[in-house]
C-alpha cells in the first residue's frame, strides 16, 4: 500500500538511512497493505515526524521515536519507509 | 480483510441500540468487556477490580486467551468482566483483534454480547491511544473511558480536560491509576449503574471513517485539542535505562548476566525450601505408616498417594521461583528489550525476536509458552516457534533433573564455590534444550516452514516497577494449575499405578512389585529400552511420564516405597540399584528431548486446529530423545568405566 503522493524517486531516502537522533517526514509507506496499517496504526502516518531513537546492538532493529511511543523496526522494514529529512532539525540533541 | 468492518458508513452516527436485544431480568449476568491497546494497563486494571475471583480462558477453536471475572461491587448486584486481547484497532486482522471485534459485535455463538465497555488508554499517549476510542464507540454500547496512567502523566508535566472529553464523546471519563489504584470509585459507580443504563437512548457521537487510519487519527488528535491534552515529557527514565539495557556491549552481556542470574537463583534460592519439604513428606510418610494400621489400605495412602503427589509437591517453590522472575521481567518493560536484543540471532534460526518470549516462557512451561506465540503474526513463524517450545526445559524436567542428578552425578567443584559438577550438569541440559530447539528451528524454517523474511515490529512500552499485586496474582494462578494437576493427574496416575503395581493377587496376597501388572507392562517394553541402559523398572516410569513428565518421579516414588525399604532411605539410593550412571545420564538426555506431556500435546492441537502438528512433534522428538540417549548411553558406558 503507498500512502502519500510523492512522486517515487530513486534518489529519495528512507528511514533506513537515517543516523542516530536524526529527524524525518514520513512520505510514504511501501510495503504490504496489513504491516503498512499495523505500522500506520503504531504512529508511521505519511506527514508525521519520525525520529532514530537508538540502534540494537550488534545491527539488530532500531528503535524508533514516533507519536509519542517507541516503536522498534527492522532495517529492511525500515529501508521501504520513504522520508523527507529537514536538515536544520539535526541541530537538536536527544537524551 | 481490512474493509471488513464495513457496516459503519462515513462520518458514522452511533447505530440504532436495537441490537440490544431486551433482556428479561434474572437472564444472565451483566457483563462488561474490557478492551484496550496493548500496554495500556488493561491487565492490571482487571486484577485490581476482579482480584483473586478470575479465571483464563480459551474461547474455543482460536488461540486467543480471555479472562473472566466476579467485580467487587458494593450491594448485591453481579458484575462479570472479561479482559479482551489488547488491540490497537477492531479491524479483523490478526486473531485477537477478530475475537475482541466479534465479542464486542456479539457475532460469537459461544460468548453473550457485553451489555458495557470499559475502554482504557494510556493517557500518556491520549493521541495515538484515542483512536481505538472511535471503533468502540460505534458499537453503540454504554462506554466508560478510563485514562490511565493519570500519576505518570502528571508527573511528567501533562494535562488534559476530562469534562470536556466526556462531553465531547457523550461518555463518561475518569483519570485513573490502575497500579496505584486511584480513581478506581468511578469505576464502581460505572458499574452499578450498567443495569440502569441498559435501556438508554442512543449517544450520537461524531465518528471518523473507521477503515482510515489517518482520519481516525486526526479525528483523535482534533479531540486531544479540544480537551486541552498536554502530553507529558519524554520518559527520561525509560531513556537512560535503554541507554544502559540497549548499549552495544553492556546491553548483551546484561541479557546474558539476567538469564544466568535468573538460573542460579532458582536452584540455591529453593533449595533449602526444597529440602525441607522434602524431609517433611518423608517423615510424614513414616509417621503415617506407624499411625495406621497394617493394611493394603495404609499402603495405597502412603505408598501410593502421599509418596507418588508428595514427591512432585516439592517442586512447587523451585516452579514459582521460575515464574516469579519471567513476571518481573515481563511487568517491568524488560522482556521487550530483550526480544530486540534477541531478534538477530533469532533470525539467523529463521526466528524473529517476537520468538523470544515464548521461548523464554517455555523454560517455566510449555503450555502458556504455546498460548503466548499467538504475538507472532507471521503463520510459518508461529508454528516453528510452537514446535520448538516443548525442547526448552521447562518446569517439569526439573523434578526428574534434580533428582537424578542429585542421585548420581558427584558434587565436586569444577571452578571453585562458582560452578560445581551437578550445577554445570543442569546447566548444560538446559544448553542442550535450546540448542535442540533453534537447530529445529533452522532445518523447520528451511523446509517445510519455508517463509519470506518476515517483519519484527513490536512497540518498547516504557519501564515500570512491577507491582506486588500483579506478580502475586501469577504466582497464586501458577500454584493453584500446579496443586490442581498434582491433586488431579498425578493423583491419580500414582493410585492408578499402585493397583497395577499390587495385582494381580496371588492366593489372596497381593503380587510383590516383579509378579505385578506394573512389571509385566513395564517388561515388554524392556527389549526396546535396554539399548539406552534402562531396566524394566525405568520402563515403568517411562511410560507413566508420557501423561507428563514429572509423573516418573512419583512413579518411582511408588515403586521403591512399596519394596519394604524404609521411605526415609530415599530414592537416591534406591534408584542406584536399577541404573547406572551412564543410564542415568541416557535417562536425562531422553527427558530433555521426548514429548511427554499431555497438557502440551493439546494445546497445540488447539493452536494449529488439528492433530498433525502435535503428532508430528511426538514423533521427532521421540525419535531424537531415543537417538540422543542411545549415543548418551555409550558415550558415558565408554568415559565412565
Amino acid at each position: 500500500m503507498d500512502s502519500g503522493n510523492t512522486s517515487r524517486g530513486a534518489s529519495q531516502q528512507t528511514l533506513a538511512e537515517l543516523r542516530t537522533g536524526q529527524r524525518c517526514i514520513l512520505d510514504r509507506l511501501d510495503l504490504p497493505e496489513d504491516l503498512a496499517r499495523r505500522l500506520m496504526e503504531l504512529g508511521f502516518l505519511p506527514g508525521n515526524e519520525i525520529v532514530l531513537g537508538r540502534k540494537a546492538p550488534g545491527g539488530g532493529p532500531r528503535v524508533y521515536r514516533v507519536d509519542g511511543s517507541e516503536v522498534a523496526l527492522r532495517q529492511e522494514t525500515a529501508a521501504r519507509l520513504y522520508v523527507r529529512r529537514d536538515p536544520e532539525s539535526d541541530l537538536i540533541v536527544l537524551p | 480483510m481490512s474493509s471488513c468492518h464495513g457496516d459503519t458508513p462515513k462520518a458514522s452516527l452511533l447505530p440504532n441500540p436495537n441490537i440490544l436485544p431486551p433482556r428479561p431480568a434474572g437472564e444472565r449476568p451483566i457483563i462488561v468487556a474490557i478492551v484496550g491497546p496493548p500496554n495500556s494497563g488493561k491487565s492490571t486494571l482487571f486484577n485490581r477490580l476482579t482480584g483473586l475471583r478470575q479465571k483464563v480462558a480459551n474461547f474455543p477453536g482460536v488461540t486467543v486467551e480471555h479472562r473472566m471475572g466476579k467485580a467487587k461491587l458494593k450491594g448485591h448486584q453481579e458484575v462479570f468482566l472479561v479482559d479482551l486481547p489488547g488491540v490497537y484497532s477492531l479491524t479483523p486482522r490478526a486473531e485477537d483483534e477478530q475475537v475482541t471485534h466479534d465479542v464486542l459485535k456479539g457475532a460469537r455463538a459461544d460468548f453473550p454480547k457485553p451489555d458495557a465497555v470499559i475502554l482504557i488508554l494510556d493517557v500518556t499517549n491520549l493521541g495515538r491511544n484515542l483512536v481505538l476510542a472511535a471503533p468502540v464507540l460505534s458499537l453503540g454500547l454504554p462506554t466508560l473511558i478510563l485514562l490511565n496512567m493519570a500519576d505518570d502523566l502528571a508527573a511528567r508535566g501533562g494535562k488534559v480536560d476530562i469534562t470536556a472529553l466526556a462531553a465531547e464523546l457523550k461518555s463518561p471519563v475518569a483519570l485513573i491509576s490502575a497500579a496505584k489504584g486511584t480513581g478506581i470509585e468511578s469505576i464502581q459507580q460505572f458499574l452499578l449503574g450498567t443495569a440502569a443504563r441498559l435501556n438508554a437512548p442512543p449517544l450520537r457521537v461524531e465518528l471518523p471513517i473507521l477503515q482510515s487510519v489517518p482520519e481516525c487519527r486526526k479525528w483523535a488528535a482534533n479531540l486531544g485539542k479540544r480537551a486541552s491534552y498536554r502530553p507529558p515529557a519524554p520518559p527520561i527514565w525509560t531513556r537512560r535505562l535503554d541507554g544502559v539495557f540497549l548499549h552495544p556491549v553492556a546491553g548483551p552481556l546484561i541479557f546474558a548476566g539476567i538469564v544466568i542470574a535468573v538460573f542460579q537463583s532458582i536452584f540455591s534460592w529453593a533449595k533449602p525450601i526444597m529440602d525441607f519439604l522434602q524431609a517433611e513428606v518423608q517423615s510424614s510418610g513414616v509417621w503415617m505408616k506407624q499411625v495406621l494400621p497394617n493394611s493394603p489400605f495404609s499402603s495405597l495412602l502412603v505408598d501410593g498417594v502421599w509418596q507418588g503427589v508428595g514427591s512432585v509437591i516439592v517442586f512447587l517453590p523451585q516452579i514459582l521461583l521460575l515464574f516469579l522472575f519471567i513476571g518481573i521481567l515481563e511487568d517491568s518493560g524488560y522482556l521487550a528489550r530483550a526480544a530486540l536484543i534477541a531478534d538477530r540471532t533469532m533470525a539467523k534460526f529463521g526466528l524473529q525476536g517476537k520468538s523470544f518470549i515464548p521461548l523464554l516462557s517455555a523454560y517455566a512451561c510449555a503450555v502458556p509458552a504455546v498460548m503466548a506465540t499467538r504475538v507472532i503474526e507471521n503463520k510459518r513463524d508461529r508454528i516453528a516457534t510452537i514446535m520448538i517450545a516443548p525442547l526448552m526445559t521447562c518446569s517439569a524436567r526439573l523434578p526428574v533433573y534434580t533428582l537424578l542428578i542429585a542421585a548420581f552425578i558427584p558434587n565436586t567443584k569444577l571452578l571453585g564455590d562458582f560452578l560445581s559438577l551437578p550445577a554445570a550438569m543442569m546447566l548444560g541440559l538446559y544448553v542442550l534444550g535450546f540448542v535442540a530447539a533453534i537447530l529445529t528451528a533452522r532445518v523447520l524454517k528451511s523446509s517445510i516452514l519455508r517463509s519470506k523474511n518476515t517483519s519484527f515490529v513490536l512497540e518498547m512500552p516504557p519501564y515500570r516497577w512491577p507491582t506486588v499485586q500483579s506478580l502475586s496474582l501469577r504466582l497464586v494462578d501458577r500454584a493453584k494449575v500446579f496443586l490442581r494437576r498434582a491433586g488431579t493427574v498425578i493423583l491419580l496416575v500414582s493410585i492408578l499405578l499402585w493397583v497395577l503395581a499390587h495385582l494381580p493377587l496371588e492366593g489372596g496376597k497381593m503380587a510383590t512389585l516383579d509378579h505385578s501388572y506394573a512389571a509385566w507392562l513395564g517388561k515388554a517394553i524392556e527389549p526396546l529400552i535396554k539399548p539406552l541402559g534402562f531396566n524394566w523398572k525405568i520402563g515403568i516410569g517411562l511410560i507413566s511420564s508420557l501423561i507428563a513428565r514429572e509423573v516418573i518421579v512419583s512413579t518411582l516414588g511408588t515403586i521403591y516405597g512399596m519394596q519394604g525399604n524404609e521411605p526415609s532411605a530415599g530414592l537416591h539410593a534406591a534408584l542406584h540399584q536399577d541404573l547406572s550412571t551412564a543410564g542415568a545420564i541416557a535417562l536425562l538426555i531422553f527427558f530433555a528431548f521426548a514429548m511427554q506431556c499431555f497438557s502440551t500435546l493439546a494445546v497445540v492441537k488447539r493452536e494449529t486446529g488439528g492433530w498433525r502438528w502435535p503428532a508430528f512433534q511426538f514423533s521427532y522428538m521421540l525419535v531424537l530423545a531415543y537417538a540422543g540417549s542411545w549415543l548418551a548411553f555409550h558415550i558415558a558406558q565408554h568415559f565412565l568405566r
